[in-house]
């Protein structure tokens, strides 16, 4: 390995190593050693409790039936996204993936509004659905619509439809033709959506915090109940190990599939496939999807809005400037403040991080070692937050690194879980600038450095931007870390919605609602600043 | 020497690409490397550069040693295959580039790009956007790019690899008489032989990573070095033969050779000037295979009883019909032995 890549990786593998390695390991250690002695039996212990295999049980399977769920109702958006045109495509893009960049929490929120108590469904028709599970699969849906319609027709939409065309000319029917040539190009994208989507409902924290109810629980909201209601770090501990376990197997399936996904293909401009829709079966899909999108990613977010406008004036508004005393030390609409400033702190951290590593990582020469590298970056993204902000909480609290008073915790919790977004943003565009145009400035007397600023930085400048605007994002909705580990003085926004959806009362729910409201459009508003500045569809999110 | 190479050797995964290559250019000379793509002939100019490093062997300048010394200081110029123009600048950006490089002042940047500019013929080219250029275009102004910091020593990839053939020729006879007039050291490697005899002082065939030959175009030309480099130079009428006196054992029967031949087994080349046509009976009996217009002349195959094929060229008017059956003679003046 060449002493420049050396020089890059070691700030990132630092701060991993620190930030991430080094909690996990206080986890395992938390949880495995008794009176200084190893105990794996605690493994086998904790996880035949009943209550705890129930919880395993239902994390697995609503996984997987969201997932099925989400590919069933998404894939056909995929069809259409990708070989249609029509007009209004373009905001239609953009709201689909407005999901994707909220935080759990609004969204756990609006899925309230819509099917809990006194929500729509319940004033309309007395139906009422956060009681079963229902609520949280179709709040899952609404997350990963985005990562389907993404990941599966991006791809699509860059299949070259004269591949088929060809397999037509030699005998196959309609059906065959898409069965032999599309469906096998498309299997590997279609899988790595779904593993994705399996990973993240199976690490599913806000969504299911807030319409689990005492009935439902996944093994984070079970890890975050042992730790902050029981103080069974241990339990918790274990927990969380297991977890880690399962994610990681499962992102290791996912590198794969990804890895296979870039096997040749011959890809085209995606602008030149679609087209307008013909006869009334192509019409009728197109209006289905619509239909879909319609009703399950707008509405929610419509009723969101209504409810919180509840009262006249703006009363829940307003309420949210006052001292309440209970819940929060201070006013509610500090939380404002306090994320906005946690966010910037957090892109910064994120940006440079994971900026280096990205740098690293796409040298050329690239060996098995970087590659390892990469897969490591992810995992603080699958792992789960509750996990950084677990293995904060007690890795972080004693000398020589004690950070527990000191406000960046949170930035560098939230930067911990941006930056494997920045890197996957920036590597592909990095990969793609031309190493002999590197070499072209070299030869003319650019130094490595100035190379870097001449050639890589003007190419770049665009994905830093998005990468820094997704960091952001994240950092903005971070509900799984931040709950654990801010003060209780200075909440950030998704964490004063969980508390205020905590406590009883009408006044309560409606503040909720309309912090909910501004933390969505805050976010909503980021995003389309980003739609504006990204042009390339491929990437991952 | 300006530059020289002593037993340069490169090698990709266990493979040599550049095999123990031995150098020499000199002030002002041009040379270039010829060979078929894969015969390392890219390698060498990145060892110069100072892109690739050596796995042996040694690379200096102006005698000085290179080994440790990395690209941006070598102050060499190189001109890529596929010109690798930085798309996010204009053509005078693109041309200032080397010199920002170096600190030179911005009025002197512009002063030099306008007289580049001029010398490749793009005069007033300085504020087009890249991506509007031609493919001949973007030629000139990668060479106004690598020529702006009078680099000690220039090196062309390919230099008109991209182009249609009218263009090529055209610019080929340009660039010459440029590098004639600036005395620029140039080192240029292509896989196209007209190219190289066109722009070369000297010519260096490479194959599999070593020198097959070296010489001025006409040495080469006359006397390819071995079958290898006649075959690649286009030469068909290639065949081993024995030689004893003034003439050859073949399979195409007794060829003549030139006095003073080596003697025994040899390699022996017939160029097809020297494949004489003449009424069947006579000389060695062929079937015509096929015949292909090469504008000045046409091109004939010719099929002889249990021998390789020949190829003949002849004038238009005298040119055979396919399925024809001639004699063959041959010309001592165009038959040369090889190795």
């Amino acid at each position: 390995m060449s002493a420049a890549r050396l020089g890059l990786m070691a700030v990132p593998v630092a701060f991993f190593a620190l930030f991430f390695a080094w909690p996990v390991a206080a986890i395992v250690a938390r949880g495995l050693k008794v009176d200084g002695a190893w105990q794996f039996g605690r493994i086998a212990d904790v996880v035949t409790q009943p209550d705890i295999r129930h919880v395993l049980w239902f994390t697995t399977w609503q996984a997987l039936a969201s997932t099925a769920l989400t590919l069933l109702i998404a894939l056909p958006g995929a069809y259409v996204f990708a070989r249609f045109d029509f007009s209004g495509k373009q905001v239609l893009r953009a709201v689909v993936t407005v999901p994707f960049v909220l935080p759990t929490v609004v969204v756990g929120t609006a899925f309230l509004a819509l099917v809990g108590r006194g929500g729509l469904l319940d004033e309309l028709w007395g139906v009422r659905l956060d009681t079963t599970v229902w609520a949280i699969l179709l709040a899952h849906v609404f997350f990963n619509y985005a990562v389907v319609v993404r990941t599966v027709g991006g791809l699509w939409a860059q299949l070259d439809p004269r591949q088929e065309e060809a397999a037509r000319m030699l005998g196959a029917s309609p059906l065959r033709a898409w069965r032999k040539v599309t469906l096998p190009a498309l299997a590997p994208a279609v899988a790595a959506a779904a593993l994705m989507v399996f990973l993240f409902t199976f690490t599913s924290f806000g969504v299911v915090q807030i319409l689990g109810g005492p009935t439902f629980s996944t093994l984070e909201v079970e890890i975050y109940r042992q730790t902050s209601e029981i103080f069974d770090l241990s339990t918790a501990a274990v927990l969380t190990i297991v977890q880690f376990v399962a994610v990681g197997a499962i992102l290791a399936v996912h590198a794969w599939t990804v890895r296979r996904r870039e096997t040749a293909l011959r890809l085209v401009d995606a602008s030149v496939t679609a087209r307008r829709p013909r006869g009334a079966r192509e019409w009728g899909l197109l209006a289905g999807v619509l239909a879909t999108v319609a009703v399950l990613l707008v509405l929610p977010l419509a009723v969101l809005v209504q409810r919180s406008l509840g009262t006249a004036d703006f009363g829940y508004y307003r309420a949210l400037t006052h001292e309440d005393g209970g819940t929060f030390l201070v006013p509610p609409i500090e939380a404002i403040g306090n994320s906005l400033q946690y966010a910037v702190a957090a892109t910064a951290i994120a940006v440079v991080i994971g900026g280096l590593a990205a740098a690293a990582l796409a040298r050329r020469d690239a060996g098995r070692l970087v590659r390892g590298f990469d897969a490591l970056l992810m995992l603080p993204l699958g792992v789960s937050a509750v996990t950084v902000g677990f293995g904060f909480l007690i890795a972080l609290d004693e000398p020589p690194l004690d950070l527990r008073s000191s406000w960046i915790l949170v930035p560098l919790a939230q930067a911990l879980v941006g930056a494997p977004f920045v890197v996957r943003t920036m590597l592909p565009v990095l990969r793609a600038v031309d190493a002999r145009l590197r070499e072209a400035a070299a030869v003319l007397g650019a130094s490595p450095w100035r190379v870097w600023r001449e050639v890589d930085l003007p190419l770049v400048r665009r994905a830093l931007l998005v990468a820094a605007g997704f960091a952001f994002a994240v950092s903005l909705g971070e509900f799984g870390a931040t709950v654990f580990i801010a003060r209780a003085d200075r909440p950030t926004l998704p964490v004063a919605v969980a508390r205020l959806l905590g406590r009883p009362g009408e006044l309560n729910y409606g503040q909720a609602m309309a912090l909910s409201t501004i933390l969505m459009v805050v976010c909503a508003v980021a995003l389309l600043v980003l739609e504006r500045l990204r042009t390339d569809r491929t990437g991952e999110f | 020497m300006l530059l020289s190479l002593q037993d340069a050797t490169v090698r990709f995964g266990g493979r040599p690409v550049l095999d123990a290559v031995g150098l020499d250019v000199a002030e002002h000379e041009i040379v270039c490397v010829l060979g078929p793509s894969g015969s390392g002939k890219s390698t060498l100019l990145r060892v110069v550069a100072g892109l690739q490093p050596l796995d042996g062997g040694l690379v200096s300048l102006d005698g000085r040693d290179q080994s440790g010394v990395p690209a941006h200081k070598r102050g060499v110029g190189l001109m890529f295959q596929d010109h690798q123009l930085f798309p996010q600048r204009d053509v005078g950006g693109n041309v200032a580039f080397g010199l920002r490089m170096h600190g030179t002042s911005r009025p002197q940047q512009q002063e030099r790009v306008r007289e580049l500019l001029d010398l490749v013929g793009l005069p007033g080219a300085a504020r087009r956007a890249v991506a509007s250029l031609s493919g001949g275009e973007q030629q000139r102004v990668a060479l106004a790019r690598a020529l702006a910091p009078r680099p000690r020593l220039l090196m062309l990839d390919e230099p008109l690899g991209q182009l249609d053939r009218s263009l090529r020729e055209r610019l080929v006879v340009e660039l010459r008489e440029l590098f004639g007039r600036l005395g620029t050291t140039v080192l240029a490697v292509t896989h196209d032989q007209g190219e190289a005899f066109a722009l070369a002082d000297r010519v260096v065939v490479m194959r599999d990573g070593r020198i097959a030959q070296s010489g001025t175009p006409l040495e080469v030309w006359q006397r390819p070095a071995d079958a290898f480099v006649a075959r690649f130079l286009g030469f068909d009428n290639v065949v081993e033969g024995t030689v004893a006196g003034q003439a050859a054992d073949t399979p195409w029967g007794k060829l003549p050779v030139p006095e003073n031949a080596a003697q025994g087994a040899r390699t022996l080349l017939v160029r097809p000037a020297g494949v004489r046509l003449v009424e069947a009976g006579e000389g060695l009996p062929c079937t015509v295979a096929a015949r292909t217009f090469r504008g000045t002349h046409v091109a004939v195959r010719l099929q002889p009883e249990d021998a390789p094929r020949l190829e003949a060229a002849c004038a238009l008017q005298d040119a055979p019909e396919a399925g024809e059956r001639v004699g063959v003679e041959f010309d001592a003046a165009e038959v040369v032995v090889l190795d």
